[in-house]
């Protein structure tokens, strides 16, 4: 049994940010939820999934974050607690629905789930998702550890069915991602039925509505100011104190600590981010002269604690404030312990405990110059190697210098050495078919550049659609290449329209590319990638072609495939690799560039990394000597 | 409990697809039964494909860590690959800090194609000598049934090294519960294997004495 389901209030187990989170939804009596998956916040759902049966919950992957957003909601109007979790772009694409929903106002406990990513270590982007709170006037939390990830998420829900408002509780990579102790509360007993009733309109009176949402947020508040997770630690009466948030109040309790400064500096630690408990805030600042205020990426807090010292101008006096506007700490990327340090060090006119210079210098020409550096590929026996392999191929035979425009997915590494250079483009889920549709417009300016839209399956259903009904109904002219692995494999390969199973596994309904494409009325090629001379045959023919075209190169991840089966062991017969005689140029190896081939020195020819490969074959079809063989196969 | 080093730093470092989530969860686990507070921040998503991979476990009797390391503060690392635990040195090294690591290279897709060169092990093996207090190799992977457990073995390694101050049967205990049932013999035998490994059983130069840097 996982952790998840354990009955054993007050035992303390490892889990995984996004796992406490799944927790504190289930210790809340959760019964609906409905999500796209997204880096970070990909594992509440799938954790809630797991346990779906267990807690009588319902679990979806949803075709996008709004329809998932929608979905969840319905459940609240119902009197039903319902999550919804989703990464930091993922909020945009709700966003429609969130600025209306907080006007027509929830029933049932609604909690968004926003798993920001400071660093863009999974992303496109490193926006901040807090602003959304603000924007549409709805109660936002912050964990700061594991613990309070579960209790908070516990909490919101209370929180947002008292208010009748969506409640939002941003977690971030380091919070999601990693792992840390959380004691486990009680598992409730469930006996909420849907009923709907009421009406949820917004439009009809949108300014009373406006004002009356703004009454909500001002009982938030009040409700916030005797929450226990904003607390203040530190000596009475300090001059001196950190204001911070998130994973900030680890970082800055470690650099007080690190700069011996705990008998001098205060920490304001502040859970409830928006609306601001200003009566808590107020009272803690009241001998303060400095604050540094320490948070991940956008000064949100910063502002918010900005405009309240500005109104309490006359109780606190000058208040000198530190942060991004200073330019003691940046507004952009994670917040770690070491800037925070640097920060009040600085401030504070302290020397750092500093790393040997010579040392840093030593290990940092090794690790740059000394060790060659190891970029993101493609796995072993990835399909959208060969993929990309064929576009590059049949590119080039067409001479036009045609392009390729990306999109979100596992083939965005194909912008690198992973998939030659080929994506030139990327933006948002669904970018690359939008933009290649406009540059499919653009002959009356002498625009003859073959253009191909590549976009992953789930992409496909989540947000390529629209545009490719507008390529059909503007005759744009665009390729568009469907890398089609059978998953939404970035995240883990959680199922889509077309996967043909659900959240919970079961068999579902599917909903086929290829007859979504002909209802359009675009013309659709469905190919393996793995048969490469075909491949790159029917790519060049369709970039010949007016007009939009759709080719769909269908091969399932094979992460999902080598689970299922035992995969082939392929090696290299080196009776026949001839090495640098072939004049293939290390084709296997150096160009077509799949980590399971190897250079084997000693006996100057290629040679399989067993431990590496995982069986796909596509080499043994590309090398011109046919110098690579299935093992135990007749040769 | 309190700690001698408090809190204590690890770095389990490797390639996406060793396994170096599930050997820093298993670590962090037989932590957690000891009765510490356990914080693992874990490297996701487009490095899982083929780029580096670390994980940071941090160690406390006190309270819960934040979830990075700070620079040049990492008292172990545990390399799944060499040139991996090289390139941690970097930003987290020093000279008190202490290597075990697998001398098996995974080699990177610049090196396959000839735009980077891949050094000699033995070379690598020595210049992280000259940077930390102690290396330690561990042939993890080879030959065998727990050649695919590579991680656990050197899991193994770990905690018959003694770096960490958990007891063998709290690591035991935390591989049983996480892996799945089928897994779960397997990966004693793998990490009975990385005990047995580090305490000499099996071969292990030490290649360098502890050094100081002033």
């Amino acid at each position: 049994m996982g952790t998840l389901e354990l009955d054993q209030p007050g035992k303390t187990v490892l889990m995984m940010g996004d796992e406490a989170i799944a927790r504190g939804a289930i210790e809340a009596g959760v019964d609906f939820c409905a999500s796209y998956p997204g880096t970070p916040a990909t594992e509440v759902p799938e954790s809630l999934a797991h346990v779906a049966d267990r807690f009588n919950i319902y679990a979806e992957w949803s075709t996008n974050e709004i329809v998932a957003f929608e979905a969840a909601t319905a459940a609240s109007l119902a009197g039903l607690r319902a999550l919804v979790a989703m990464k930091q772009n993922g909020v945009n694409v709700c966003a429609d629905f969130l600025m209306t929903v907080n006007l027509a106002g929830i029933n049932g406990g609604l909690v968004l789930v926003a798993g920001d990513d400071p660093s863009a270590i999974s992303s496109s982007n490193e926006q901040d998702s807090r602003n959304y709170a603000r924007y549409a006037d709805l109660p936002l939390l912050e964990p700061t550890d594991f613990q309070e990830a579960k209790d908070m998420t516990k909490w919101a829900f209370e929180v947002s069915e008292k208010l009748g408002l969506p409640c939002i509780l941003r977690s971030v990579t380091r919070l999601s991602h990693s792992r840390g102790n959380v004691k486990l509360g009680e598992l409730p007993e469930k006996k909420r039925t849907a009923k709907f009733e009421g009406v949820y309109i917004s439009g009809a009176f949108v300014a009373a509505q406006h004002a009356a949402l703004h009454l909500k947020l001002e009982q938030a508040r009040e409700e916030f100011e005797s929450s226990k997770f904003n607390f203040y630690v530190g000596p009475k009466k300090a001059k001196f104190v950190i204001a911070t948030c998130g994973t900030g109040w680890l970082y800055s309790r470690e650099a007080v600590a690190a700069l011996g400064l705990e008998g001098k500096v205060g920490i304001l630690k502040i859970g409830t981010t928006w609306p601001l408990p200003e009566k808590f805030i107020v009272d803690h600042l009241k001998n303060v002269t400095e604050i540094l205020i320490v948070e991940e990426v956008d000064p949100f807090l910063e502002q918010n604690i900005k405009i309240l010292l500005a109104e309490q101008a006359k109780t606190l006096g000058p208040i000198e404030v530190y942060g991004a506007k200073s330019g003691h700490l940046p507004a952009y990327g994670e917040m770690n312990q070491d800037k925070v340090t640097q920060a009040l060090a600085s401030i504070k006119g302290l020397k750092t405990r500093a790393r040997d210079e010579k040392y840093v210098e030593k290990a940092r020409e090794l690790a740059l110059a000394y060790i060659p550096p190891r970029m993101p590929t493609f796995c072993t026996g990835c399909p959208h190697r060969a993929s990309l392999w064929a576009i590059k191929s049949a590119l080039k035979l067409d001479g036009r210098d045609g392009f390729v425009t990306g999109d979100i997915g596992c083939y965005s590494i194909g912008a690198g050495p992973a998939g030659y250079f080929q994506l030139k483009t990327i933006h948002c889920m669904g970018g690359g078919i939008g933009l290649a549709n406009g540059f499919g417009k653009l002959e009356k300016f002498a625009f003859n550049q073959p253009v191909i839209a590549v976009c992953g399956d789930s992409t496909f259903y989540h947000a390529a659609i629209p545009a490719l009904i507008n390529a059909r109904v503007h005759s744009s002219n665009v390729l568009m290449v469907v890398l089609d692995n059978g998953g939404t494999a970035m995240t883990g390969f959680q199922p889509h329209p077309g996967s043909g199973f659900d959240a919970l596994g079961r068999p579902a309904p599917t909903v086929e590319i290829e007859n979504i494409c002909r209802g359009i009325g675009v013309e659709v090629r469905v190919r393996d990638p793995f048969e490469i001379s075909q491949a790159v045959q029917d790519i060049y023919d369709m970039l010949q072609e007016d007009g939009p075209r759709v080719m769909v190169f269908r091969r399932r991840c094979f992460r999902i495939e080598a689970k299922e089966k035992l995969q082939k062991k392929y090696y290299v017969d080196q009776t026949k690799c001839i090495g640098d005689d072939c004049g293939c140029a290390r084709f296997c190896s150096r160009v077509f560039n799949c980590p399971g081939i190897i250079w084997d020195q000693e006996a100057q020819k290629a040679k399989i990394d067993e431990v590496v490969c995982t069986g796909c074959g596509v080499c043994a079809t590309l090398c011109p000597g046919g110098a690579i063989k299935v093992r135990g196969a007749a040769s | 409990m309190t700690l001698e080093k408090d809190p204590l730093n690890l770095i389990i470092a490797g390639v996406g697809g060793q396994g170096n989530i599930l050997a820093s969860q298993i670590v962090a686990t037989a932590g957690i039964k000891e009765g510490l507070y356990v914080t693992v921040g874990e490297t996701y998503g487009a490095s899982q494909r083929g780029g580096p991979v670390m994980s940071h476990v941090r160690f406390s009797a006190k309270a819960q860590c934040g979830p990075l390391i700070p620079e040049g503060e990492a008292d172990i690392i545990v390399g799944l690959e060499p040139i991996e635990a090289l390139r941690i040195i970097a930003d987290y090294g020093s000279p008190r800090t202490r290597v075990i690591v697998s001398p098996r290279p995974i080699y990177p897709i610049w090196v396959l194609s000839g735009q980077a060169k891949y050094p000699p092990v033995e070379e690598v093996m020595q210049k992280l000598g000259e940077l930390v207090a102690e290396v330690r190799v561990v042939k993890a992977i080879e030959e065998g049934e727990t050649g695919l457990a590579a991680n656990v073995v050197m899991v193994g390694a770990l905690a018959g090294s003694g770096m960490v101050p958990i007891e063998m049967k709290n690591f035991e205990e935390s591989i049983r519960e996480i892996m799945s049932p089928r897994d779960v013999d397997l990966n004693l035998r793998a990490f009975e294997k990385g005990v047995e490994l580090i305490k000499g059983k099996a071969r292990i130069p030490a290649l360098s004495k502890p050094r100081r840097h002033k």
